[in-house]
């Protein structure tokens, strides 16, 4: 009996090493360079936005969000490990196609409440179009 | 009985063997379905995500006379929180090393760390939640305030489901060891919980910072 498991778990053993290497799998220096990479582009937002060395708001906004932006992308390679190998691109395709519905989601629904917003302003009884946010 | 399964179990090693040596013909096959299908999972997790994200960004403004990010929101604990679950991030990443490595006692011994830094991760929200609840914010004020309570929230909750799966990783590696089906586990456990300072990122982005600049 246990020589048996012991064989069927060198099978499972092998299934997971020899193919696709694909999740969790990361050499040392892909994990230090992800966490170097993350502190800075962690800290980059949080000065900008505590100390406010821009005067400039919509600029300290657009630099929080590609920092962001980059973060999430340092993550995916150097913590998840996502490639184009890993599960013969499976991973990657799902990735993108969550991407594609996530900005939707988030991007289209902010944007048609914003119009309906600024259309339901008080404005509209005069028979005027609201401009205001 | 014990017959009967130990041939069911010679059976599968042996189909399983078989199918390994026709697959070894051709260099590449199917792998683990398993690791696949939690990556599904965690997609589908992040369109939670995404739905709870534009809920807040809708209500973000909605303040009906209530206090606004600027009021309510401490950067310095926010800050506090990113660096904990950063940390954790890397000494879960340690401890899939250890786990390639084969050494069951580091793979038990960054569990840790890394649970207790869930832990404090878990603690600072809770303890910033209690504040801003104590001070009147609570998600019922305003929209905004439901909206970030929901999200942050349902994080928070994907976090501490983390702490106890790495609990149980601790139990089920102490007992068994590094065998294939926990090595399969602490896999699905990594995506797991570098999923969640993914989100993480976008929580602390889109609103403590930039409700801040609001």
């Amino acid at each position: 009996m246990s020589s048996t498991t012991t064989a069927a778990a060198d099978t499972i053993d092998h299934e997971l090493h020899s193919h696709g290497d694909t999740h969790g799998h990361g050499s040392k220096r892909s994990y230090l360079i992800g966490f170097g990479l993350s502190a800075v582009l962690t800290a980059i937002p949080f000065w900008l936005v505590m100390a406010a060395p821009l005067a400039n708001p919509g600029l300290t906004a657009a630099l929080v969000i590609g920092a962001a932006v980059a973060q999430i992308l340092v993550h995916t390679i150097c913590f998840l490990h996502v490639n184009t190998q890993g599960e013969g691109g499976w991973t990657l395709v799902a990735y993108l196609f969550t991407g594609v519905i996530l900005v939707i989601t988030i991007a289209g629904s902010l944007w048609i409440m914003y119009h309906l917003n600024s259309n339901m302003m008080p404005g509209m009884m005069t028979g005027q179009v609201s401009t205001s946010p | 009985m014990a017959d009967a399964i130990d041939s069911q179990a010679r059976q599968e090693a042996e189909a399983s063997t078989t199918f390994h040596l026709a697959e070894d013909d051709h260099g590449h096959g199917e792998s683990s379905p398993v690791l696949l299908g939690f990556w599904i999972y965690l997609m589908s997790d992040a369109l939670i995500f995404a739905a709870l994200f534009a809920t807040y960004g809708v209500l973000s403004t909605s303040y009906a006379g209530g206090p606004a990010p600027r009021d309510i929101f401490e950067l310095e604990l926010v800050a506090l929180n990113t660096a904990i679950l950063l940390v954790s991030s890397i000494t879960y990443g340690f401890g899939m090393l250890a786990m390639e490595a084969g050494k069951a006692r580091s793979v038990q011994l960054w569990l840790l760390v890394t649970g207790l830094l869930g832990a404090a991760f878990v603690s600072v929200e809770v303890y910033e939640f209690g504040k801003l609840i104590a001070e009147g914010a609570t998600p019922q004020r305003s929209g905004f305030l439901s909206g970030f309570f929901t999200l942050v929230a349902t994080h928070g909750l994907h976090v501490t489901f983390g702490i106890i799966w790495i609990v149980i990783m601790m139990v089920q590696v102490g007992q068994r060891g590094l065998i294939p089906e926990n090595k399969r586990r602490l896999m699905c456990l990594s995506m797991f919980w570098h999923f969640l300072d993914v989100i993480w990122i976008g929580v602390f982005t889109f609103v403590y910072l930039l409700g801040m600049l609001r």
